[in-house]
């Protein structure tokens, strides 16, 4: 009983730190991406002009 | 400024989960009917409650956003519900975990923990929502109007275990019970680890916020750009 109410205890911690850390990796990648396409975008608003003509 | 505040705050939480950490396996001991399964929770009943005052905040700024239609409020209550669902799982989960020990189950649908899943579906359901909603007006005030919904089984989950006869444990906290129900070396480390826990959640807010006021820029350049060609 006790080894396995550690193992279950071990289980819990796991099991919040993964989720904290899952979310973190996504505000992580979508920050990163947010960050590419803010540039992408201030190019094209301050050439409007050249973007049109590839529209 | 509010990136040094993430960080600071992030900071401050790591040092006081690292202590807190030290406390729950060096210096408490194990609890005398349930072993060491109770340290689970010093996570499983903060997360509920960091998750929970996270979604009346929210319920604050979307009531804003409808009396003023300032897409700010609309932001901060997105963010903020985000982070809350992110608490609430690890709630619904690790008191899964320490159920199937105590309990002999993982899952039961008493009304502690039935109000708790549909809270998680209903904030779930505001951030699909969110997504797949292109007009800012309308996909704000919707969203308003679910928080607010949503909040009305926030206070049914906090309310179920003195309301109802359940399987979940009744209150036990001292400024529930009057105290008395709570050892107050447990009780120290409870709290601290839930204004640790509260800490991350305001920097994961803060970075979150941070990211909507990018994608609010990104979406008026865009409109600019489009305007100008």
């Amino acid at each position: 009983m006790d080894a396995r109410n550690f193992t279950f205890m071990f289980y819990g911690f796991l099991a919040a730190w993964l989720i904290v850390m899952l979310y973190v990796i996504v505000l992580a990648r979508r920050g990163a991406r947010l960050k590419k396409e803010l540039d992408a975008v201030k190019k094209i608003a301050s050439h409007p002009e050249q973007h049109a003509d590839r529209r | 400024m509010r990136d040094k505040l993430a960080i600071g705050l992030a900071a401050a939480a790591s040092a006081l989960l690292a202590n807190n950490l030290y406390q729950m396996f060096m210096v408490l001991p194990d609890e005398a009917l349930q072993g060491a399964i109770y340290r689970i929770l010093f996570f499983h009943a903060p997360a509920a409650m960091v998750g929970m005052i996270g979604y009346f905040v929210a319920l604050t700024f979307s009531v804003l956003y409808l009396s003023s239609k300032n897409f700010l409020y609309d932001s901060l209550a997105a963010s903020i519900v985000e982070v809350s669902l992110v608490f609430s799982l690890v709630n619904i989960v690790t008191g899964s975990i320490w159920a199937r020990i105590i309990w002999g189950i993982w899952w039961t649908w008493d009304y502690r923990l039935t109000s708790a899943l549909v809270c998680i579906l209903i904030f779930f359901g505001y951030l699909v929502m969110r997504r797949a909603i292109d007009e800012p007006t309308q996909r704000a005030r919707l969203s308003s109007a679910l928080c607010i919904f949503g909040c009305v089984d926030v206070v049914i989950v906090w309310k179920s275990i003195e309301w109802f006869r359940n399987q979940h444990p009744g209150p036990v906290l001292d400024f529930r019970t009057g105290g008395g129900k709570m050892d107050p070396a447990y009780s120290h480390v409870f709290w601290l680890n839930f204004l640790a826990i509260l800490l991350m959640g305001v920097a994961l807010v803060l970075i979150r916020t941070r990211q909507e006021a990018t994608a609010r820029e990104i979406d008026s350049l865009r409109r600019l750009a489009h305007t100008a060609a």
